[in-house]
């Protein structure tokens, strides 16, 4: 089991298939969860509606006749679009949510690809999906679609630095870069000399999640940081033209993202796969890690969801001066402090 | 210009409504039963078409058009101005017996056919107003779908059927001096 995940056996090739379709089972699975458990039964309980009853018990199945229905869908190009382009960027979204759950670290030999520089990855790759939605809302030759795309630019450039500056406080505590590491450092850890149950980073570096959660929120373009997709002004911004298949692309990107960051938000600061008193290396926790990291996950995806479905959308200029004027500032602090403590301690 | 109120403890006390009713929703039952979870009962949903609806239209509502048979002289008024061209007449004439004894023996027109397509109808009501003899009224009836299209045309039959559920007309506010009509029954 344990030599099965950890990836040691197999060539270049083999490994690269193995990895694909491990991402691919978790990004489906991670996407229909978000979507059936928080999208459409979530929000539905939060309005005091029941949200989708009809197909399978609850509604359970709708997912599958969404998707079959997105599959039979005419799949437009817009005449004057860049055809070539339009049809290639969903795809270079959906890649960026690939390679993140790559990255990501289910037990202590249950991993897909374990780097010293993790997290560096990881936030790296995040970026690449705005190369996408700018793609997307180029070629589309439509106005709303590259009013849309330039908004996601801007968005995610600023909110992409004080998500890395939040992850820095985490790096700095825990000493490494690996994500495996940071695991490890917070089962171990300790608070001020107290090692009850380690030390889960959402306990000593607060601002920094509450910081990291914000930047995630505007990064996956949720509800009140969704300028670049505002329905009300600008139709559905870069996804204004799509349809059918990869219109569904996009929207199984958005919600796989929204769950591949949960995982990565619980990585950092819940204390990842590891449960307290258990010890890391214990061959069990290759079984029982994913579970644990799935329940962080969908912790996680609770409070962002939470905030989705609570609040209005902010403006263009007030939605760039909070990240610019309010988050990079208290995540310039926290690391500060971060430092001085580390010291100290 | 005032500086803003410290916008925090708005955004807890939305999250708190959000998150409150959730759990009314989700968990509506009281007692030792409070953490089985229970949707249905707690959302305001009624899920109507297996459960009766929650609340009947009011009686003025536009729910089906019903027809008096016996009022229609088949003047086509009603087919001719209707926008969408969803009523069906045909008719033929014939002889009625006199008014009075010893009069002269009458020509009237009767109905072979009065049929609406509600699949085409867009329930504008120019009908109902168009129509000279009260042969034709709205009922607040709306329960009539059907699985199949072609089944949406209602016969004379049919259309007469609703008839009894044609509610009174109300009464005008006082001192008004207009008649208040009355539905044929």
């Amino acid at each position: 089991m344990a030599s099965v995940l950890a990836l040691d056996w197999g060539n270049y090739w083999q490994q690269s298939i193995f990895r694909v379709l491990g991402s691919a089972v978790f990004i489906i699975l991670g996407a229909g969860t978000f979507v059936i458990a928080f999208l459409f039964k979530m929000m539905s309980y939060m309005q005091s509606r029941l949200g989708p009853m009809e197909a399978g018990p609850h509604g359970t199945l709708q997912l599958v006749a969404e998707v079959g229905k997105f599959l039979q869908k005419e799949d437009l190009v817009p005449e004057r679009a860049d055809a070539r382009l339009f049809k290639l960027a969903p795809y270079v979204v959906l890649a960026s949510t690939f390679l993140l759950a790559v990255v990501m670290p289910f037990g202590p030999d249950a991993y897909f690809v374990n780097l010293d520089t993790g997290v560096f990855l990881a936030l790296g790759l995040s970026s690449i999906s705005v190369i996408g939605i700018l793609v997307a809302g180029w070629a589309s030759a439509n106005k709303y679609s590259l009013i849309g795309g330039l908004r996601a630019a801007g968005q995610l450039i600023a909110y992409e630095l004080p998500m890395v500056l939040a992850v820095v406080g985490v790096v700095i505590q825990a000493g490494t870069l690996n994500l495996q590491g940071i695991v490890a450092a917070q089962h171990s850890g300790q608070i001020f000399g107290w090692d009850g149950i380690g030390n889960p980073f959402v306990l000593t570096q607060l601002v920094g999640f509450v910081v990291f959660l914000i930047a995630t929120q505007a990064e996956l373009a949720q509800t009140p940081f969704d300028m670049p997709i505002a329905e009300s002004e600008i139709v559905t911004g870069y996804m204004t033209e799509y349809s059918g298949m990869r219109f569904l692309l996009f929207f199984i990107a958005e919600f796989a993202t929204a769950a591949v960051f949960s995982a990565l938000a619980a990585t950092l600061f819940l204390g990842g796969w590891a449960i307290p008193f258990v010890d890391l290396d214990d061959n069990v926790m290759n079984v029982v890690g994913p579970l644990v990291l799935v329940t962080k996950m969908m912790i996680v995806g609770t409070l962002i969801f939470w905030a989705r479905f609570t609040f209005p959308r902010f403006r263009e200029d007030q939605l760039q001066s909070f990240a610019w004027k309010f988050l990079i500032p208290i995540s310039l602090v926290n690391i500060l402090a971060t430092m001085v403590l580390k010291v100290a301690f | 210009m005032p500086r803003p109120a410290l916008k925090i403890p708005g955004l807890f006390k939305g999250l708190k409504i959000t998150m409150g009713i959730f759990l009314q929703t989700m968990f509506p039952k009281r007692g030792i039963r409070t953490l089985m979870p229970a949707p249905t009962l707690g959302a305001v949903t009624v899920q109507y078409p297996y459960k009766s609806a929650p609340e009947v239209p009011a009686a003025r509502a536009r729910g089906v058009i019903a027809l008096k048979e016996e009022n229609c002289t088949v003047c086509m008024l009603c087919s001719r101005s209707c926008p969408d061209w969803c009523i069906y007449i045909e008719g033929h004439k014939t002889k009625a017996p006199p008014r009075r004894p010893g009069g002269k023996e009458r020509t009237v027109s009767a109905l072979d056919r009065f049929d609406i397509d509600y699949a085409l109808c867009m329930y504008c009501g120019i009908c109902v107003e168009v129509c000279p003899f009260d042969a034709l009224f709205w009922s607040p009836e709306f329960e009539y779908s059907e699985p199949k299209l072609a089944d949406l045309l209602h016969d004379m039959d049919r259309l007469g059927e609703w008839m009894e559920t044609v509610p009174d007309f109300e009464t005008y506010e006082a001192g008004s001096d207009a008649k208040v009509r009355k539905v044929p029954r």
